[in-house]
């Protein structure tokens, strides 16, 4: 058996009194897709952004590659390959693509400066493959359509070489034509070897593009399928009744 | 790779002039406005506006504002405020006056007047800005107290720790070389000035230059030969009219009669002594380059505006948000002890007033130069144009006459208008 990309044991994060993350454990095989499901707040988002560094978790365990990790900053989860893609996108909305691309880890000159041109350039580079109608690159990100806005999230991760990337509804906000672009994205990262987790609400799209499934219920995991092994009714029955029939069974 | 972009794509047919030129609207907007007021005032005064004269006081009135108007850009572009400016400007004064005419010569025993005396001063003026700023800045970053708050406090206690310091007295005569920065006393003279305008033109054109070069490299469009050598000889041009302004003010001739073998003259007819570019002049360029440089090719200044732009996207990229905040206010606050040091030069002393009222003619400065309030948008440049446009507009009124309170209703009204036809030229052009 191969080692798991990912492991988070025994996570556990409380806000004030509520506990957001309850004693939950998740793992991750390269080159497969696992999907977090649940109800607004039952804990996916909260649970992902202690992975890419947002919060750090009360207690418990983040393995990458089989070696115990310290996760305390969105740094040092780059610093471990894990990128994330927002469900806000994260982007200075003032900043052109390039600048977004290279937030915090801009290229630079020989004296120290941003290398614009250089990022610039690179930038053209990524959208040539990850999106080919992608023309504006001088303009602020906010003169972009959710489409592009999303693929300079996306070629944010895919440029830093992700190992493990975080995808939190990543079409939430998009129209058909570029849903299916993420998709096959999705399809394609999967290939090269990446490990993937999704949030999604969309119960139909997550059996299409999971290999395993997690639903969560206020701040613990109710099960993880195969998605093989179960139909989209048991899945939502998990996420609304908060047990998996299986196991009941 | 297959699918190669062209390396020089045809512009295309249906591009106006203007847009082959590539020049910024809003430097262009600005220097137009700059412009209307100074014809205004010129046409109103029978032509006492646009004198040699009249610019080279109006320039040397603008510097202390103008230096800290660029620091409030990148306060304000992290979408933050900072009302101690004018308080902390007075700190730093009352520290560098009380140093150069009581605590040296006392406490160390260097006479009045040793070289080593305005350098130290200064020296210390200067961390004591970067000082107070920073603690500032750590109480908005890190302890979480909202910008307006802690510098509104600021503005009180720098304001009275002023007064503490000098007993409320004015302190001087402050040092010869030290009041050299107030631009007065402090020029180049002509020679020299035509020497560093020369520099400055060559500088600007090779910059452009090597822009473009870059540019080419990368195989990025580029805009046409013609229009990039009408854009240099715009900026050298500009660059040599001011400087020959600067030269064309002359010292009145009965200062130069009672010494005029000190300005290399044999007689004292005929002995014309220009000017030029004052000290003062000097050091606000030498501000504005480099933090136009910080704002636009350092990852300090990307992380300001990144930050502006959207805070919880630059902390998740990595970015160490509270330790900005520091930093912003830390350089703030050394602007306002430069600013300090030309204030106090061009007066020749400290006094309990100096500064009074600079935290609005800051903001005021930085928000006409197009800073946003909502943040993440803003320039050097812009600032310096709106502290420019703001002394320009306080001065051409006191020459006609115009009573003090119209003199404040009419700076009020233009800065909301500007603020409006800023926002409005923001919704044509569809920027934030």
């Amino acid at each position: 058996m191969t080692t798991p990309l990912v492991q988070m044991k025994n996570i556990s994060l409380s806000f004030g009194g509520v506990r957001a993350v309850d004693d939950v454990s998740i793992d991750l095989y390269p080159g497969e897709v696992v999907g977090l499901l649940g109800h607004n707040g039952a804990g996916k988002s909260t649970l992902i952004k202690i992975l890419s560094g947002a919060y750090k978790a009360d207690s418990g365990e983040i393995w990458i590659n089989g070696k115990k990790c310290e996760i305390n900053s969105p740094r040092d989860a780059r610093a471990n390959s894990i990128e994330t893609i927002y469900q806000t996108l994260a982007l200075a909305d003032n900043l052109d693509a390039a600048s977004n691309l290279f937030l915090g880890r801009e290229l630079t000159t020989a004296m120290g400066f941003v290398n614009d041109s250089k990022q610039e350039a690179e930038t053209r580079k990524i959208m040539a493959r990850l999106n080919p109608n992608f023309k504006k690159l001088k303009e602020p990100v906010s003169a972009l359509s959710g489409g592009q806005r999303q693929s300079v999230a996306i070629a944010r991760a895919v440029y830093f070489k992700a190992q493990v990337l975080i995808m939190d509804e990543p079409t939430a906000a998009l129209g058909v034509h570029e849903t299916k672009m993420v998709a096959d994205l999705i399809t394609e990262l999967k290939k090269q070897g990446l490990g993937i987790f999704l949030i999604s609400h969309d119960t139909r799209e997550m059996m299409e593009l999971c290999d395993r499934v997690s639903v969560m219920k206020n701040g613990q995991v109710v099960g993880t399928e195969r998605v093989e092994d179960v139909t989209e009714d048991d899945i939502l029955s998990m996420i609304i009744m908060g047990k998996n029939p299986k196991a009941a069974a | 790779m297959s699918d190669k972009t062209p390396s020089h794509p045809a512009p295309a047919a249906k591009r106006n002039l203007l847009k082959q030129l590539d020049l910024d609207t809003r430097l262009l907007g600005m220097i137009g406005a700059f412009l209307v007021v100074c014809l205004v005032f010129n046409v109103w005064t029978d032509g006492r506006f646009l004198t040699p004269r009249n610019i080279f006081n109006l320039t040397i009135q603008t510097v202390s504002v103008a230096i800290m108007a660029t620091g409030m850009v990148f306060v304000i572009v992290t979408r933050h405020i900072d009302l101690s400016v004018g308080a902390l400007l007075a700190t730093c004064t009352a520290v560098m006056a009380m140093m150069q005419t009581r605590w040296l010569p006392g406490v160390l025993g260097l006479e009045i007047g040793s070289p080593l005396i305005p350098w130290i001063t200064i020296g210390l003026g200067l961390i004591t800005g970067a000082v107070i700023g920073a603690a500032q800045g750590w109480l908005i970053g890190y302890r979480g107290i909202p910008a307006f708050i802690v510098t509104l406090g600021g503005l009180l206690i720098w304001r009275n720790v002023a007064w503490y310091l000098t007993d409320g007295q004015t302190i001087g005569p402050l040092d010869d070389t030290y009041i050299l920065f107030g631009g007065i006393t402090g020029t180049l003279g002509w020679g020299l000035s035509w020497i560093v305008g020369a520099l400055a033109a060559l500088a600007a054109a090779a910059g452009i230059w090597s822009a473009r070069r870059a540019r080419v490299a990368h195989e990025f469009p580029v805009k046409p030969l013609w229009a990039e050598a009408v854009v240099i000889a715009l900026t050298i041009g500009a660059i040599l009219g001011f400087v020959a302004v600067l030269n064309a003010y002359e010292l009145p001739s009965r200062v130069v009669a009672r010494d005029f073998a000190a300005y290399g003259c044999a007689s004292p007819d005929n002995c014309n002594v220009a000017y030029g570019i004052p000290y003062s002049v000097l050091l606000l360029i030498a501000v504005a380059v480099i933090m136009t440089i910080v704002a636009t090719r350092t990852r300090l200044g990307r992380y300001i505006f990144a930050t502006g732009g959207n805070p919880d996207a630059a902390s998740l990229s990595g970015i160490n948000t509270r330790l900005l905040t520091v930093k912003i206010f830390a350089i703030v606050g050394v602007l306002c002890a430069l600013g300090g040091v030309v204030a106090s030069a061009r007066l020749g002393y400290h006094t309990n007033d100096i500064g009074t009222l600079d935290e609005l003619r800051v903001i005021a400065a930085a928000v006409i130069g197009g800073t946003a309030l909502s943040g993440g948008i803003g320039t050097i440049y812009g600032a310096i144009f709106g502290a420019l446009i703001m002394q320009s507009l306080q001065s051409g009124m006191a020459m006609v006459g115009v009573d003090a309170p119209y003199q404040n209703i009419v700076v009020g009204a233009v800065l909301v208008f500007a603020v409006w036809v800023d926002i409005e030229y923001r919704k044509r052009t569809g920027a934030k």
